[in-house]
């Protein structure tokens, strides 16, 4: 009584999806039941297997040296208090870093088993979870990582993405599939979310009158038998997206193998039966199924929409940023930043390639710093990409030269991003019990043969994807160099394929010969793009050049020097 | 006699469920019963039992092969032989479809039928489970409430869409 409270301005949020009670709800009831699950593993209630199931679809795995845990990050966008505590529970749960993945997720690789559910809890005061990261159900859903900032985009993928994670978490029926099942979605020509290996892929389009729908993708995937996915429908309108991915679901999930591991994931149903018969299956099953299929109301695609507005850009015209600069900044502003469709505005890398560093690597502290910078200069978010980077997608111009100065200090400016430094790789054998081979002294030695910034820039744009074993998780077969590890009688031997590419037009790569010893795949990286040095023409980019002279030359350059020095 | 954990109030808003002394034989166990559930190739020779009628579907049965006789159906236990057998929330959720349209008891049956997959078994429209082995029923009972929310439509939790649009 008689007491005023004076109060701020209400705190702006930043521009993504925020959680009501109910996805809170849902969220800390998720927590609970894990905490349960844990606690009767612990007291030997629930045995290995029966825990495996449960852990798995909350992100927990058993390593090679300890428990891994994959926390969510859909489509890629994190609120810097969101980055705050991934850092802060990397500091107090683990050994102060963490693993960003291809799927956008962060990967803890020393957590104790019995704190998994404290870190569950920690996720859930920050509008986080670890669902469905693993285990034979919907995965994390993954984007563009230039979703709304694109200058060529359709329209903006993440509203979509979070109807879909919503959709998915704990779906009733799809929750037990015969394997994994992974949805990415576009909304630009340019393909920056290998959406053509996901077992759906989903590209915004518009109908002649102006409407929302998608190209629907179906049966990509790596692993061990890679496949492009195929068209099943060329246009669907948006209302329709959750009753036929139901429809795809409920296809797969009574038809796809159960019998064999290595067979099971759509693209092998797909396969079997051909995109033609199975697009019937499809159809079928959701014309019969409207009674049970999920709506998709315009009210709640507006309500979820609404979150995804763009933030208060200001009024600003482009400016000229590198002209007199030192030539440091202006390699980092070439190879690090992009064109934003708003002037005065753009998008910022924070490369996580520097050389020496396990690639997707990044520490306690630079969370809590790069979240610091994000506060000032890109309205409290920041993005992780396919390509095991962040991206600051709203820089002012102006404020481009401070954030590199800044980046710099935290050792997050290696200009790198688009070279053949950038590489995508796993964990590999130091981390993974599934894999074959090491990743990580292999990234080490490529960064350490190609350190030289004007033979790198020279080079030009060469992706390169190392796999740790043939289940694909660094994305080999569409690299243009795809390395593989192998196990040849105990030793780390590696596979490389050329050709591969996942931006433009999809391919998968071809392997090149014999598989090569741990030290010397530096060494015959550097004969491949020896033989792309000689033989390209004027402006063309390595993978124009393997289209243009194909496989034999770069076998030719690699393996004629091996007998030689035989 | 076995013992099922049922739902017996379907239909209302405040679910219930308790353990309830099975009254159903299994094909090969009293063929005379009074209510008898058969596996899906004996089916079509039970047609006219005269007792009550219940199938047994293993995962890899077509509930298709079920359309023209699930009226006769009193049962349909559906089987979940290990924790990633998942084909039988789809049977599930076709049966209770507009589709088929069964009314009858749903009965979730096997070694994987454990309190963790309650909750999503309910939510396919399953209300009779013959828990495995080993299984506490005090905290099977309390699997159903873990949740209170979900975002799929489904019996018998409204959605969380349906929460956001639909309460009052």
């Amino acid at each position: 009584m008689g007491i005023s409270v004076t109060r701020g301005p209400a705190p702006i949020l930043p521009r993504m999806y925020q959680y009501d009670q109910l996805d809170q709800a849902f969220v800390d009831q998720r927590v609970a039941e894990f905490r349960d699950q844990t606690r009767r593993f612990l007291a030997g209630e629930l045995s290995e297997d029966e825990f495996k199931a449960v852990r798995l679809r909350n992100g927990l795995y058993i390593q090679r040296h300890a428990p891994m845990l994959r926390i969510a990050i859909p489509y890629g966008l994190l609120s810097t208090r969101q980055l705050r505590k991934l850092g802060e529970i990397a500091h107090r749960y683990d050994r102060g870093y963490g693993h960003f993945t291809t799927r956008t997720n962060l990967q803890l690789n020393w957590p104790k088993l019995e704190t998994v559910p404290d870190i569950l809890a920690e996720l859930a005061t920050v509008q986080m979870h670890a669902i469905q990261t693993s285990g034979n159900c919907i995965r994390n859903v993954t984007a563009d990582h230039m979703a709304g900032i694109a200058t060529d985009e359709v329209d903006d993928p993440r509203p979509y993405c979070e109807i879909i994670r919503q959709w998915a978490n704990l779906h009733p029926e799809f929750n037990y599939l015969p394997r994994k099942f992974k949805i990415a979605v576009t909304g630009s020509p340019e393909d920056r979310a290998a959406s053509e290996v996901h077992d759906v892929g989903l590209h915004l389009r518009r109908d002649a009158e102006g409407n929302i729908g998608f190209q629907v993708l179906v049966g990509g995937g790596l692993g061990r038998t890679p496949i492009i996915g195929q068209v099943i429908r060329e246009f669907l309108p948006l209302p329709h997206l959750l009753s036929y991915l139901d429809a795809i679901l409920r296809v797969y999930n009574r038809y796809g193998r159960r019998d064999n591991i290595h067979k099971a994931r759509i693209k092998i149903l797909v396969k079997s039966v051909g995109i033609a018969k199975f697009r019937d299956q499809v159809e079928t099953e959701w014309r019969a199924a409207q009674d049970i299929a999920p709506v998709l109301e315009a009210a709640e695609v507006d309500r979820i929409r609404a979150f995804f507005n763009p933030p208060a850009y200001e009024s600003l015209p482009d400016i000229e940023v590198a002209a007199g600069r030192e030539p440091e900044f202006q390699a980092w502003y070439r190879y690090n930043t992009r064109p934003h469709k708003v002037s005065g505005y753009r998008a910022a890398f924070i490369s996580l390639k520097a050389h020496g560093q396990n690639p997707g690597d990044m520490s306690s502290g630079q969370m809590e710093a790069v979240a610091a910078l994000a506060d000032r200069v890109s309205f409290g978010l920041v993005r992780v990409t396919h390509s095991q980077n962040l991206l600051l997608a709203d820089v002012k111009q102006s404020e481009l030269y401070g954030v590199w100065q800044e980046l710099r200090r935290l050792g997050l400016a290696m200009p790198n991003i688009g070279t053949l430094t950038d590489l995508i790789a796993c964990p590999g054998l130091d981390f993974c019990s599934l894999a074959n081979a090491g990743t990580l002294k292999v990234a080490h030695q490529i960064q350490q043969q190609f350190d030289d910034l004007d033979y790198l820039y020279d080079l030009g744009d060469i992706e390169v994807k190392m796999s740790g074993c043939m289940n694909a998780c660094g994305h080999h077969h569409v690299g243009h160099i795809g390395i593989l590890g192998v196990d040849k009688h105990g030793e780390e031997w590696y596979q490389i394929t050329l050709g591969g590419s996942v931006n433009g037009s999809t391919a998968l790569g071809q392997v090149i010969g014999p598989s090569v010893p741990q030290a010397e795949v530096a060494a015959t990286i550097e004969r491949i793009v020896d033989v792309y040095r000689a033989e390209r023409e004027d402006g063309e980019r390595f993978i124009e050049t393997f289209r243009r002279i194909g496989v034999k030359p770069f076998k030719e350059g690699v393996y004629a020097s091996y007998s030689e020095a035989a | 006699m076995r013992a099922i954990l049922k739902r017996l109030d379907a239909g209302n808003a405040a679910e219930r469920r308790e353990i309830v002394q099975d009254d159903w034989k299994y094909f090969g166990e009293d063929d005379g019963a009074d209510a008898l559930i058969v596996p899906l190739a004996e089916l079509q020779s039970h047609l006219s039992y005269p007792g009550r009628l219940g199938v047994r579907l293993a995962p890899g049965d077509q509930v298709e092969n079920l359309a023209g006789d699930v009226q006769r159906l009193s049962l349909v236990a559906i089987e979940f032989p290990s924790a990633g057998e998942g084909r039988g929330f789809s049977q599930g959720r076709l049966l209770r479809s507009a589709r088929f349209g069964f009314k009858g008891e749903l009965r979730a049956v096997g070694a994987g039928v454990k309190q963790d997959l309650l909750f999503i078994l309910a939510r396919c429209g399953f209300d009779a489970f013959e828990l495995a082995p080993g299984q506490k029923v005090d905290e099977a009972l309390r699997a159903f409430e873990r949740y209170t929310v979900a975002y799929q439509p489904a019996e018998p939790l409204s959605s969380i869409e349906q929460q956001r649009y639909h309460a009052a």
